[in-house]
This record gives structure tokens, sequence and C-alpha cells, in this order.
């Protein structure tokens, strides 16, 4: 039985890194060893070099990283507010609130991309960044977990607060933001790599290249009409990967945490 | 006082909720309920006769048909993948950071990525799979130009996605598990397959529940990798329900028809939720 384990064990890790180990194959041999599996072959990134020439892959990169920049920071403003107001004030429909921002768990943006897609043209906002960000910045998933946070921050530190003349936002930017640095970093590594890596909606809203993020873009790069070699496909999978890649080896252990941390209630 | 104070920290994110979740709820549930408007007609109320038309709809059946299939298999064999993932790395083992990240790396991909380097290991004749079939003598096959091959091939390419996301999850539960407990159960002498199923499965249900629910919902909006690898072909037979709609919508413009789709999915998704608020959290507590 525990040799059985063992086995399965690295059996499974292999399953599951080949594909990645394949991807840099191909992507560092040209073309006719993408299948060919030769230990000698030469290496070469003149299949980086064709892809990084022949779509706009620094323009994706930029563009990706302000779609993914305008969400983060919009989330954090809107649902740090939203969570302070549902933790710390009793107001009028609170509880029916509370339960409309929740139902957006359940449905989420993309399940409505066809409503969602009037609305945005209708602001004119069609093909822009803040057409692809403004669904995504009010995050129920990300009010509830700074809501959760908030509500474990000792009332008496909001007293004492007070008691020095701090306002209601004071004590908010003085006492619970402070408080809950690791809550946010969580939900910030969540958001980015779910962003970086979502595909639906920016595709129905970006037309341009201006706008186009990475997943957008590598999706009509390698589309098997555009007849590119597969070396190609696997140089241009990896410069979209490799920034969240790179991100992912160095904080590998945040990354874990925060998907852990945020994924459990 | 406080209730305007309260309101107005809560407006600009709740203002964007309502925008974005509840009004195109509310216009799908009304659209689905009128013809579709063009340039020559306008829109008029037709009762339930875009439910009529669905239903007599073959691809709509098909895409439905897929959808359940697809999310039905990929979430338990995801989770079954994970819980042993998150076993085996629970073990002292040589390299287990290592494997560890093998496991979980596939889950950092975008799915776009993920189906493109997918799309060359199902790819006829130079395809690796078929390579390695035709080195051990075996037929070759075109995983996704086969009617019965393609859901299945991308179900196996979703599972390989999201086990690792799962495993870790097992591996935050597993370590809340009390140690007495398997002290316990090694002095009572008990194998190890007896320990996982009286204690190790049982208290790790919650964790499965949640789980669950979760990837089954987030199951109903995957549809990235039919861009890349099929477009739902061939035949439909690897269409999903929101690809389906994707398809009414922006290639074929009927709105209305489309709104009649969402319906159906966001349906799905409610029950659900239903389910998790009310049926099983119940039964599931051990606390």
């Amino acid at each position: 039985m525990k040799l059985l384990q063992k086995i399965a064990t690295y059996l499974l890790a292999l399953i599951w890194i080949l594909p990645l180990f394949y991807t840099f194959w191909a992507a560092f041999h040209s073309e006719k060893y993408s299948a060919n599996f030769d230990i000698f072959a030469p290496l070469s990134i003149q299949s980086f070099y064709d892809a990084w020439n022949q779509a706009p892959f620094l323009h994706y990169l930029i563009n990706t990283f302000t779609l993914v920049t305008i969400i983060l920071i919009g989330q954090m403003i809107l649902c740090t507010l939203a969570a302070y107001a549902f933790a710390k004030f009793d107001f009028y429909g609170k509880s029916v609130a509370f339960f409309l921002v929740l139902m957006q768990l359940m449905i989420m943006p993309e399940n409505l991309i066809l409503e969602n897609y009037k609305t945005i043209s209708y602001l004119n906002l069609v093909d822009t960044t803040w057409g692809m960000a403004i669904p995504y910045i009010a995050s129920a998933f990300g009010i509830f977990l700074l809501r959760q946070t908030f509500k474990t921050i000792p009332t008496e530190l909001d007293e004492a607060a007070k008691m020095e003349g701090c306002s209601q936002l004071g004590i908010l930017f003085r006492v619970y933001i402070p408080l809950s640095k690791s809550t946010y970093l969580a939900y910030a590594l969540v958001s980015v790599s779910y962003h970086w890596n979502n595909f639906l909606w920016p595709l129905i809203i970006a037309n341009s290249n201006n706008v186009k993020p990475l997943t957008v873009g590598l999706a009509i790069f390698a589309a098997p009409e555009s007849g590119v070699q597969w070396s190609t496909i696997s140089a241009a999978t990896l410069i979209s990967v490799a920034p969240l890649l790179l991100a992912f080896l160095i904080f590998q252990k945040q990354f874990v945490n925060s998907f852990l941390h945020t994924g459990i209630k | 006082m406080r209730h305007v104070y309260g309101w107005l920290l809560l407006l600009p994110g709740f203002i964007l909720i309502v925008a974005f979740t509840h009004y195109p709820t509310v216009t799908t549930f009304i659209n689905s309920f009128f013809s579709n408007q063009t340039v020559l007609k306008p829109k008029r109320f037709i009762g339930l006769d875009n439910y009529e038309y669905m239903l007599h709809d073959p691809i709509f059946m098909q895409t439905l048909k897929n959808t359940l299939y697809f999310s039905l298999t990929t979430v338990p064999l995801s989770i079954m993948i994970a819980l042993a993932m998150a076993i085996f790395v629970q073990e002292k083992i040589k390299a287990r950071s290592i494997v560890r990240l093998a496991y979980f790396t596939p889950t950092i991909l975008p799915m776009v990525a993920v189906a493109n380097i997918w799309l060359f290991f199902y790819a006829p004749e130079i395809g690796l799979i078929n390579q390695v079939l035709h080195y051990f003598g075996f037929n070759e096959y075109n995983f996704l130009g086969d009617r019965d091959l393609v859901l299945g091939s991308t179900i196996v390419m979703t599972v390989w996605k999201e086990a690792g996301f799962f495993m870790i999850f097992y591996l935050a539960a597993l370590q809340g598990i009390p140690k007495e407990l398997y002290e316990a159960a090694k002095i009572e002498g008990s194998s190890p397959w007896t320990t996982f199923t009286k204690v190790t499965f049982p208290l790790l249900m919650p964790t499965t529940f949640f789980v669950m629910i979760n990837a089954l919902i987030n199951s109903f909006k995957m549809i990235d990798h039919l861009f890349i690898l099929t477009k739902g072909g061939p035949d439909n037979a690897s269409n999903l329900l929101l690809y389906y709609i994707y398809d009414v919508a922006f290639s074929f413009f009927d709105y209305s028809y489309a709104a009649t789709l969402t319906m159906v999915l966001l349906t799905i998704l409610i029950i659900i939720s239903l389910i998790q608020f009310g049926l099983i959290e119940k039964k599931i507590h051990y606390k």
C-alpha cells in the first residue's frame, strides 16, 4: 500500500507538470522538434522572436496590467467602504442589502453577458478598459471577506480612536484597514490571478488591439485558422503566462495561503 | 444619522452590484417574453413562445445535456483527485514541495493557455497522445473531431486544470483533524483504508460540500476552452449552455432567445445555491 501510494504520488505529479514541460520544450526548440523529442536538439529562442513580432504582445501585456490594476484599486475602495458599512453600522434595510450583495456570489457578471453588454454599450464603454473592468469592481466576494475580517476587530479599538477625536472614516483608515492587511493581500492575489486569466467578458468588450488583454490576444493569435506553428504558439503561451507564473513561483506560499484564506468562510 | 452614513458607505458598491447583477437578471427575465427587436420590427410581447421554441430546439437540448454532463463529471472527478493529492502531499515524502507545486501550477494558468497546450496533445497524427498510442501499436484517434470523444476530452483537460485548486482546501482541512483520532485508530488496529473511510472522509464532509457547491457554480461559466479547442463542435457535441448563449447573442444576434436561454442558466445556478442554503447544510455539520 505504502509503495503504491508513493508511485501514485509521483506519477500524478508527473502527469500534472508534463503539459507545462512540453510547452517549454516546444517553445525553446525549432518547429521540427516540437513533436520530436530529441534530448540533443538544439535550443532556440526563434519562436519567441516570431511570436513577439507577429502580434503586439507588449501591448496586450500593458492592457492586461492596466485592466487588473483598475479592477484591483476599484475593488479595494468600494469593497472596503461597503464592508465597513456592513460590519459596523446599523441601517435600515441592512440585512436585505446584504442578501442582495451576496446574490452576486451565485450569479456572476459572466452569466449575464448579453444584458451587461447592452448596459456597457449604453454607457458607451464598448472597446474600453473601463468597460471590461466596471462589472467586476464591486465584488460581493471582496465585500464579504472584508466584512468578516472587520467584524473580528474589537470595538474597544474603535472607541479608543473615537476618544482621540477620529472621525468614522478616520477610524476606518487608522484602525480597520491596517489591522486587515493580510486579508487585503490574500484578496489582492486572488483577484489579480482571476482577472489576469479572465477571458469571456474581455473578449466581448474589447475589439481593438489597444485594449485587448493577453488572454484575448493569445486566443486570436493561436486560432487554428491563423496557421501559426506549434512552437510559436507555445512561445506566445509562455509569454502570456510568464508574469503571473513568475509571481507565483516567487510568492508561492502567499498564493496558496491566500487561495485558502479567501476560500474558507 | 448612522442610517445615512451606513448607506452612503455602501452605495457605490451597491449601485454597481444592482446594475450588473440584479438589473440584468430582471431585464433578462422580461426580455425572454418578448420577440426580437430588429430595425424593421419593434419588439412585442409573445408570452411563452421563446420557451416553447427552446423546448423544441435540438441544439439547446444537446447543450443542456452536455452542460449537466460536463459539470456533474468534472466536479466529482476533480474533487476525488484533489483529495488524493492532498493526502499524498500530507505524507512525509521526498520532494514534497515540488510535488505540491506540480499539482497546483495548472490552477494559476488561464484556461485559454491551458487549451492551447492541450490542443497539441489532442491533435490527430502529430498530437502527443496519438504519438504515444501509435508507439504502443494502438489506433489513433481524432479526439476533438470525434463526436463521442470530444466532450470527454474537454472534461479530462478541465479536471487537470481544476484539481490542484481544490487540493488546497483539503490540505487545510486535513491539518485541522486532531492527531489523537489517528492515534486512537492506530491503537484499535484499523487499516489505512478503514481509517480513511471512518475518520478522515466523514470529517472532511463540510469541506467537500463547500468545494462542491462552489465548483458547480463555477463550472457553469467554464467555456473559455471551447473558443480554442472546438467552438462547440463537432455537431454541438462539446457545446455548453453559456457558449450557446454567447453564440445566439453575438453571432446570431437573437437577443430575446439568448435571454430565454440565460433564464435556464440562472435557474440552474439558483437551484444549486438553494440546495446549499437549505437542504444539505443542516445534515453535514459535525461541530
